[in-house]
């Protein structure tokens, strides 16, 4: 094989791909996880009742005062920030205490019925907080102490604004009369956060708490939605409280459009009756709307085939025939070309990303577009678009389609079936079904499509970002809304990880998968300790190729083989996941792969496969930068390298 | 495969495009139009950090502010900016675009175009002794201007009006040497009885 060094010393379980028998596995994990803190104690116990009474949506609402959970201390503002967050319908959170956060740790143990995460770095926090968000709809909170603690919340933050996720980021500050005075773990971090948030506070006074959260959380989950950052000095939150939560929130500079202007929707419909090409790109909006039920009516209604941004994979079944699959710079080349031949786009919740348009003067050339998006300021901020719609993408469709003719399959036969034709080319691979690559090194394309075929396509594939992150887009294969999750906007590493453990304790209805590569697994890897502590069945398919695999493809493909700092050494996968407990599998040829994913499967708890893939195999195809959607990179099929 | 021949690329058919010499013509980019000065007047919150908020988008977004006047206005809970900058129209109008995501931000109104009253007022501290002082009196007063304190050897002219007249009168002044200068930036209010203000009360 040759891809990787066989280290010495490996345990049984982790050697070449051979696997431990399921139950015997599940047997070892149910005994560690018997020996998780906690575990069995009254406390324990009275945390499951309390969130089993959380089911109910009438419950959250009657939430028990300070006297009714037995104590005798006067309200502070700590109290009134687990207060909002109940009120807010917040089950669970992430964080890491601090110094001047402690009363608030304090007090946390009087409300049982907020479970409270703790990771292993705040960046992890806020990235879970997003997993969290984006697998349930919900807003996502998280939580760090002053200085350090808020700074390192700040990659998620902006990850959140880029990628239009609700989280809710709460951090401790020094106390009020010491701010501005370089005090021990003071920052600036409200005005760190300034740019990067939707909307942020600095709360000096317990009284006001309970109006910044209905405020946060409010902003955060309406219209476009965003992260909302909320400061709380240490006073504010050990101060009494005396202010009672308002029932609504009164932001005259928010009220969000969420109704098309009727006469733009008919001039819509209009467009869509005159056009013999037209593309719909379906963007994150229509995930967050809800509207997939409505972009599936407009689809099959006017015969109008989807394509999918990064952050719109599942928006539609993929196995619907109209579902063409993810465009862009590693888009599929026939998604590419339907846009660059359409004579009408019409985009919905997508902002027109430079990784979607390429240079934009030939981008689409010969399409009218029209532009749905609920945030004014994308319209005619990348591109000029003939129809603008400001509005909710859900509540748009649901007046358009109406309006829309319903189009004879018969009509557009002759262009789906040019667009299908373009499919089956660009679906066209020599190692395709074999699994392997050249040499016959396992192939990343190969394992995605099996995680998906394993889980009946079912599962949350929460990407890291790079190579591993294209691969997962393309082959996943994609059936349920929000089953895809991914870092668009900012393109985080080491999201992968934090993200996915978000999104498994999010839905644990559904079974999550994160699909790293071995860059990004190092830069979040001891969340593998939060999983464990927690119990959190997440399973990390590794796609470890040693390498930073999406530089080494740039300086392969642009800068002629200048592999400068992108090969990178990693430990032994196999035992550092089981020093952190985590049931460790892995697999180097592709007939082990179903194997593997099988056992991984079967284990009660967190689990990681290490995938050796093919070193040097990359995404294609593959728009170089300032270059069009047109101009692609292909695979060259040549003799295998030596 | 016929299509309509009425999209934007012309009479040509997408599916099989035409030789290069018809290539289709470039999608035009947002904002590369001429530039010319433009007016903003937002109507803002009067909390803490609302300036600091206004100037950060606008730096952040690539937007390059020439002049920014913040007051009070008769409403106490809300303040009221001026501001100036350079851009052409889809530029300028997505950067009020972005103030409006502002959660601080009531309303944002370009008035370049609109019948305006536009001021600003200059303190010029001005060389001048019993020897040219009179000529400076004569440059201000023609320009409409007050002397609001006189010294020895200089005085301080207050001058209002639009920026225009305000940099004619300076340019004439200059010549006996401007000692100190100091401009408020632009203020702009629409003629007629229409309100901005009234327009976003409650």
């Amino acid at each position: 094989m040759g891809t990787t060094d066989d280290g010495p010393g490996r345990t049984p379980t982790a050697t070449s791909g051979k696997t431990q028998g399921a139950a015997e596995r599940a047997a070892a994990e149910r005994r560690r996880i018997n020996h998780m803190p906690g575990a069995g104690t009254p406390r324990a116990e009275a945390i499951s009742a309390g969130r089993r009474e959380m089911l109910t949506d009438s419950h959250r609402l009657q939430i028990k005062s300070l006297a009714e959970r037995g104590a005798t201390r006067p309200r502070i503002g700590a109290d009134a920030v687990c207060e909002a967050l109940l009120r807010q319908g917040v089950e669970v959170f992430f964080g890491y205490p601090g110094g001047v956060v402690l009363p608030f740790y304090d007090v946390l143990g009087d409300y049982p019925e907020l479970r409270h995460i703790l990771v292993r770095h705040e960046q992890g926090g806020a990235h879970a907080a997003e997993g969290y968000a984006r697998a349930t709809g919900k807003v996502g909170v998280c939580l760090a102490t002053s200085g350090p603690g808020a700074t390192n919340l700040v990659t998620g933050i902006g990850n959140a604004m880029l990628d239009s996720i609700p989280i809710v980021a709460i951090t401790g500050n020094v106390v009020g009369s010491l701010l501005g005075k370089d005090a021990f773990q003071e920052i600036d971090i409200t005005g760190i956060t300034l740019p990067c948030t939707k909307h942020n506070y600095l709360v000096r006074d317990a009284n006001d708490i309970p109006r910044v959260f209905a405020e946060a959380f409010h902003i955060a989950s309406t219209g476009r939605p965003g992260p909302v950052h909320i400061d709380l000095t240490k006073d504010a939150l050990m101060g009494e409280c005396r202010a009672e939560h308002p029932d609504g929130v009164d932001l005259p500079g928010f009220k969000p459009n969420l109704d098309g202007h009727p006469r733009q929707i008919k001039l819509a419909a209009q467009e869509i009756a005159r056009s013999e090409r037209p593309v719909i790109l379906a963007g994150h909006g229509v995930l967050i709307s809800d509207a997939t039920e409505e972009l599936r009516e407009l689809a099959e209604k006017a015969q109008i085939p989807v394509a999918h941004t990064l952050l719109g994979v599942s928006a539609m079944d993929e196995t619907n025939p109209l579902s063409l699959g993810f465009v862009g710079m590693h888009g599929w080349k026939h998604v590419n070309k339907a846009i660059q031949s359409a004579d009408l786009l019409i985009a919905l919740g997508m902002r027109f990303d430079d990784r979607v348009t390429g240079h934009v003067p030939t981008f689409a050339p010969y399409a009218r577009i029209v532009h749905v998006d609920i945030d004014p300021a994308e319209i005619g901020k990348n591109v000029a678009v003939e129809i603008p719609i400001v509005g909710d993408v859900k509540r748009v469709l649901q007046a358009l389609i109406p309006q829309v003719e319903a189009v004879a399959p018969e009509r557009r036969a002759a262009y789906l079936e040019e667009i299908a034709g373009w499919r089956a080319e660009s679906e066209k691979m020599p190692w395709h079904g074999s699994g392997a690559w050249r040499n016959g090194q396992l192939s990343a394309d190969f394992v995605v499509s099996r995680i998906g075929e394993a889980t009946g396509h079912d599962a949350t594939l929460v990407a890291d970002v790079g190579q591993n992150q294209m691969w997962t887009a393309r082959y996943g294969g994609f059936r349920r809304p929000n089953s895809h999750i991914s870092s668009g906007g900012l393109g985080t590493m080491g999201y992968g990880l934090p993200a996915g453990m978000g999104a498994a304790v999010g839905r644990p209805d559904k079974e999550t998968w994160s699909i790293v590569g071995d860059g990004g697994l190092q830069m979040t890897v001891q969340e593998l300790m939060t999983l464990v502590q927690e119990h959190i069945p997440l399973r990390i398919a590794l796609l470890n190729n040693h390498k930073l695999g999406m530089v080494r493809q740039w300086q392969e493909l642009v800068y002629a083989g200048n592999y400068h700092s992108s090969h990178l050494l990693g430990p032994d996968w196999c035992k550092l996941a089981e020093a952190y407990g985590v049931a460790a599998f892995r697999a180097d040829e592709p007939d082990q792969v179903d194997a593997v994913i099988a056992s991984a499967r079967a284990v009660d708890g967190p689990a990681l496969i290490e995938f050796c893939i093919a070193q040097e195999q990359n995404v294609f195809p593959m728009m170089p930068a300032g270059k069009g959607l047109s101009d692609l990179l292909e695979e060259q099929f040549e003799e295998p390298k030596q | 495969m016929s299509p309509t021949g009425s999209t934007p690329g012309g009479n040509v058919d997408p599916a099989h495009p035409a030789p290069a010499h018809t290539a289709p013509p470039a999608r035009a980019l947002p904002g590369h139009g001429e530039a010319h000065r433009h007016v903003l007047v937002a109507i803002v919150l009067n909390k803490p950090g609302v300036l600091n908020r206004v100037a950060s988008l606008m730096r952040a977004r690539n937007f390059n502010i020439e002049t920014l006047a913040v007051s009070h206005t008769d409403q106490p809970e809300v303040s009221r900016m001026t501001i100036t900058l350079r851009g052409d129209d889809v530029a300028v109008e997505q950067a009020a675009k972005q103030l409006y995501r502002l959660i601080d931000v009531l309303k944002v109104q370009d008035v370049t175009s609109d019948p305006t009253v536009e001021h600003e007022i200059a303190l010029i501290k001005v060389r001048a002794d019993d020897r040219n002082r009179g000529e400076v009196l004569t440059i201000a007063d023609m320009y409409k201007a007050k002397v609001v304190d006189l010294a020895a050897e200089s005085l301080i002219v207050e001058a209002t009006g639009t920026e225009a007249e305000v940099d004619a009168l300076i340019a004439l002044l200059r010549g006996f040497g401007i000692k100190e200068l100091v401009r408020s930036g632009t203020v702009v209010m629409s003629r007629g009885a229409g309100s901005i203000e009234e327009a976003v009360k409650r």
